[in-house]
């Protein structure tokens, strides 16, 4: 057992005596360019002759970038110079690497050596000279004695950093009630995404699917994504006697046309796919499956709350317009989503 | 060097190099800084390589965001572009999105910098993961290297945040539905879950503040928090020396291996640039991350099959394995486990993984120092709990593809995620039982090479008509690699100075029962001795008969 081991306790191992002593490093092999001038001058124009490989990678580099100036609307100017450029950088350094590795491994000793270890820990008289440096300056400073310059030190550490935290308060505005209203609201037209076109509800055929925003939300100048990441709508017609309604939402819905939140519950992504004949709606990102025909609750995946539905009604003109703003909040859940 | 040569060489008028030494030396004590670690041992192994990989990585991400930090703009604001990539002419995007299309498109050399940098993080994550598991299936994180196992443990979670903060910077559409998954996942944590993405957002999602403040993350805290820990890394590998594989001649008290200078300055310089060359070949011929593709964000559309950068992938994956409709409602307060279980899950898990160290020596309460490493064999449930943890970790990773792996296969897809959960549940305890045996398996296997030899292959009969197969012996550098390892008991719950047993003492003889109740000892002097001692000259063996033989003596 070596000195390192003795000086602290084993816990659980064993101590099993060894059936052979430790038998050392192995011997050297001799390498061929150990032996012979001959194969290390080999080597030694093998390594030369890599080198030169990088210096023809850094040139074709070099060549790449003028050869293929940017055409505009022509992409394989890009391409062709990111290739060679890509390319001739690989071979300039893999010129080198391999030039180092390789006279590394042919022409460096390869013998291994042995170098002594040393615990990690101060021997007991440098602890002792480092303890009596703390208790020096320990008593120069009255650190431990003088307890009210202490404790008040302790007081302003503590205190100090607050400000550091509170000047971030105005990363971002206070929550108010914005993540449970988006810009639909009573008689706001249904508009194609991302055209702005309003929807008259006699385009709408049965199955068909149409993704859809706020009239308005198209020539927004300012806040356009926010809104758009609360108020986009998914349209469908489906036959109405397919449709599962809750009584007290019938006139929510329009000859069968319905328009629910595009806003998954479960994280927020868009739920964008739809699945004619099961009435189905996927969320790309996790899975979650809501039912159209069932109040789209969820019927697979992640999610734990139904699509919410936006009441729609037809104006004078035939268009598809919203009742009012949903009912209750779109997206992910929320601590007080419910307050 | 000896004295004499240094005052000939002085008074022979130095060369450039000399008196730039000598200017240095005079300065800044070099001399003794080369005379320190200029002949420094460092063992030979390929998978100590694993770590400098991620170094490299580290290097080349460094400089290849550099040059790509002088063309990119990291705003929100909205433009109409008007660069040379054709099908999005005119759109509506913002500068950000737009500077990185003109890295592609309009700059020479942008785009293959692009994939340079994207490809060298994918590269220093992977490097780094992989360090770490060789790290912990060799157990070298064992005193002193403890405190080490956590700084690259946080490297590895820096690794991640600067991924996933330069994935968002393009604003273009997949890594903006990225980040809403983010903020749907903030929004999710109880009481100041909104307040939060409120902060980080700058107001309402996706506002127009977030792509300038993961910038700021990106090129500056995060990279600056990798570089001290790296350097605290490397620090900690100078003061411990590094671990080596038990074999001949190497104990806890040395290191064996090759100096510093020349050897590893050239093998390890050499393979940084050999590091640079595959990335920057790869680089060159495969596409990553084609964002004109995907168009400038916008919160309506979505492509199907869409995957994070795959060491985000665990984590998606989490979101999609976890339970639906398990939500908590406290007076109306809402906690969406749909988000929370996913969360707990992964950060147990990497708490898990940041305490094992601590954990294992609980158990042992091995207090010695440790530089030989550990063949993983030789630590069967150390190793069966890695293999636990990574199955686990692939479960996770796998369910980032449900969607692909469905679609591929033609299979339900819903069966398939269905699938994953079952295995997320069942899989860490198949690995750790199957591992443990084999370990257990093949440590047997050691202890029969050394008692009797290698099996030849060669059968021969004996006069009296007995068939028997030559073992060879092997020798003595082979046999001490077999034979040189930490084998640990389990210990006994015992009752303490008051005649009570705690009910840590309790745990911990439990859990050191799991740990080793199965043990394999390595082979003693006494039983080596006894299977040798009346061996025929040529070591042919009998191995029943020899049994009966050992029982009898």
């Amino acid at each position: 057992m070596s000195d390192i081991e003795k000086s602290y306790s084993p816990g659980l191992a064993t101590d099993i005596e060894k059936p052979i002593a430790n038998p050392g490093i192995e011997p050297h092999r001799i390498r061929m360019t150990d032996k012979s001038e001959k194969h290390a001058r080999t080597a030694e124009r093998q390594i030369a002759v890599m080198f030169g490989v990088s210096v023809v990678g850094a040139i074709i580099a070099i060549w790449g970038f003028f050869a293929f100036p940017i055409v505009d609307g022509d992409l394989s100017a890009t391409r062709n110079n990111s290739l060679w450029m890509g390319l001739g950088m690989a071979l300039s350094m893999f010129g080198i690497g391999f030039g180092a590795v390789h006279w590394a491994k042919t022409l460096m000793p390869d013998n291994e050596v042995s170098e002594m270890r040393h615990q990690a820990r101060s021997s007991d008289e440098t602890r002792a000279q480092a303890l009596e440096i703390v208790k020096l300056a320990d008593g120069e400073s009255g650190f431990s004695r003088r307890k009210l310059i202490r404790r008040s030190m302790y007081g302003a550490l503590v205190f100090f950093p607050i400000p550091a935290i509170i000047i971030f308060g105005d990363l971002g505005p206070v929550v108010g009630d914005t993540l449970k209203h988006t810009m639909w609201k009573a008689g706001t037209r249904l508009t194609k995404d991302p055209t702005g076109i309003p929807i008259k509800a006699s385009d709408v055929t049965i199955g068909s699917v149409f993704h859809v925003i706020p009239e308005g939300l198209s020539e927004m100048e300012e806040h356009k994504l926010e809104e758009k990441a609360k108020a986009a709508v998914l349209l469908v017609r489906v036959n109405p006697s397919d449709l599962n309604e809750d009584p007290a939402k019938a006139d929510w819905s329009y000859q069968g046309i319905v328009a629910y939140s595009k806003i998954c519950t479960h994280v927020g992504c868009p739920v964008a796919l739809y699945e004619q004949h099961t009435h189905h709606l996927l969320c790309p990102c996790h899975q979650s499956t809501f039912d159209l025909a069932n109040h789209c609750e969820v019927v697979f995946g992640p999610a734990s709350r139904s699509l919410p539905q936006l009441p729609i009604a037809v104006d004078a003109e035939g268009y598809l317009i919203a009742q009012s703003d949903f009912l209750e909040p779109v997206g992910p859940s929320f601590w007080d989503i419910r307050k | 060097m000896t004295s004499t040569t240094d005052t000939s060489t002085t008074e022979a008028k130095p060369g450039f190099v000399g008196g730039a030494a000598n200017y240095l030396d005079e300065r800044l004590s070099v001399s003794a800084v080369l005379k320190g670690f200029g002949r420094k041992v460092f063992p030979d192994h390929w998978s100590f390589m694993l770590g400098e990989v991620a170094l490299y990585s580290f290097v080349i991400l460094v400089l290849s965001g550099t040059f790509l930090t002088f063309f990119y703009q990291p705003s929100m604001a909205e433009v109409h572009y008007d660069g040379s990539y054709a099908p999005l002419k005119g759109a509506q995007m913002s500068i950000a999105y737009a500077s990185s299309l003109d890295i592609s498109f309009d700059i020479r050399g942008g785009l293959i910098m692009r994939q340079v940098h994207h490809w060298a993080a994918l590269l220093f994550v992977a490097a780094a993961g992989l360090h770490m598991l060789r790290v912990f299936f060799t157990g070298a994180f064992r005193k002193p290297r403890e405190l080490n196992w956590v700084v690259g443990f946080l490297l590895f979670l820096m690794g991640m945040g600067a991924g996933f903060t330069g994935y968002s910077l393009p604003d273009d559409l997949l890594s903006g539905n990225g980040l809403r998954i983010i903020d749907g996942m903030i929004k999710g944590i109880p009481v100041i879950g909104t307040a939060f993405s409120s902060g980080f957002f700058g107001g309402e999602f996706p506002g127009t503040e977030v792509v300038a403040r993961l910038y700021s993350l990106h090129i500056m805290i995060l990279p600056a928090l990798i570089i001290v820990l790296i350097g605290v890394h490397l620090m900690m590998v100078i003061i411990h020396k590094h671990t080596h594989y038990s074999g001949p001649g190497r104990t806890d008290d040395n290191v064996v291996g090759y100096p510093l200078m020349p050897v590893y300055v050239a093998k390890a310089g050499g393979f940084f640039f050999l590091v640079f060359g595959v990335v920057a070949a790869i680089a060159a011929t495969f596409t990553i991350n084609p964002i004109w593709n995907y168009g400038p964000y916008d919160p309506s559309p979505v492509s199907a099959g869409t995957q994070p950068d795959w060491y985000i992938g665990w984590l998606d994956g989490a979101l999609r394995l976890a339970p639906s409709g398990w939500d908590i409602s406290i007076f109306d307060y809402v906690i969406p486990m749909g988000v929370m279980v996913p969360l707990i899950v992964s950060l147990l898990f990497l708490a898990l993984v940041a305490a094992y160290p601590f954990i294992e020596n609980w158990v042992t309460k091995d207090k010695r120092e440790h530089h030989v490493l550990d063949r993983p064999r030789n630590a069967p449930t150390r190793t069966a709990i890695g293999a636990a943890g990574v199955t686990f970790y692939a479960v996770l990773w796998a369910g980032a593809s449900t969607d692909l792996i469905a679609t591929n296969f033609q299979m339900s897809l819903n069966q398939v995620l269905v699938a994953m959960q079952i295995m997320l549940l069942i899989g860490p305890g198949i690995a750790y039982f199957v591992t443990k045996r084999a370990c257990i398996a093949l440590q047997n296997k050691d202890r029969e090479v050394v008692l009797h030899g290698r099996e030849t292959g060669r059968v021969v009969r004996l006069p009296h008509g007995e068939y028997i197969e030559v073992h060879e012996t092997v020798d003595k550098y082979e046999l001490w690699k077999l034979i040189d390892y930490k084998d640990y008991q389990p210990v006994l719950a015992r009752p303490d100075s008051n005649g009570k047993i705690s009910l840590s003492n309790r745990l911990r003889s439990a859990v050191s029962k799991i740990y080793f109740e199965d043990r394999i000892a390595p082979v003693s002097k006494a039983e080596y001795e006894l299977a040798h001692a009346d061996h025929a000259p040529e070591a042919v063996e009998q191995k029943p008969s020899r049994k009966r033989k050992s029982i009898d003596a």
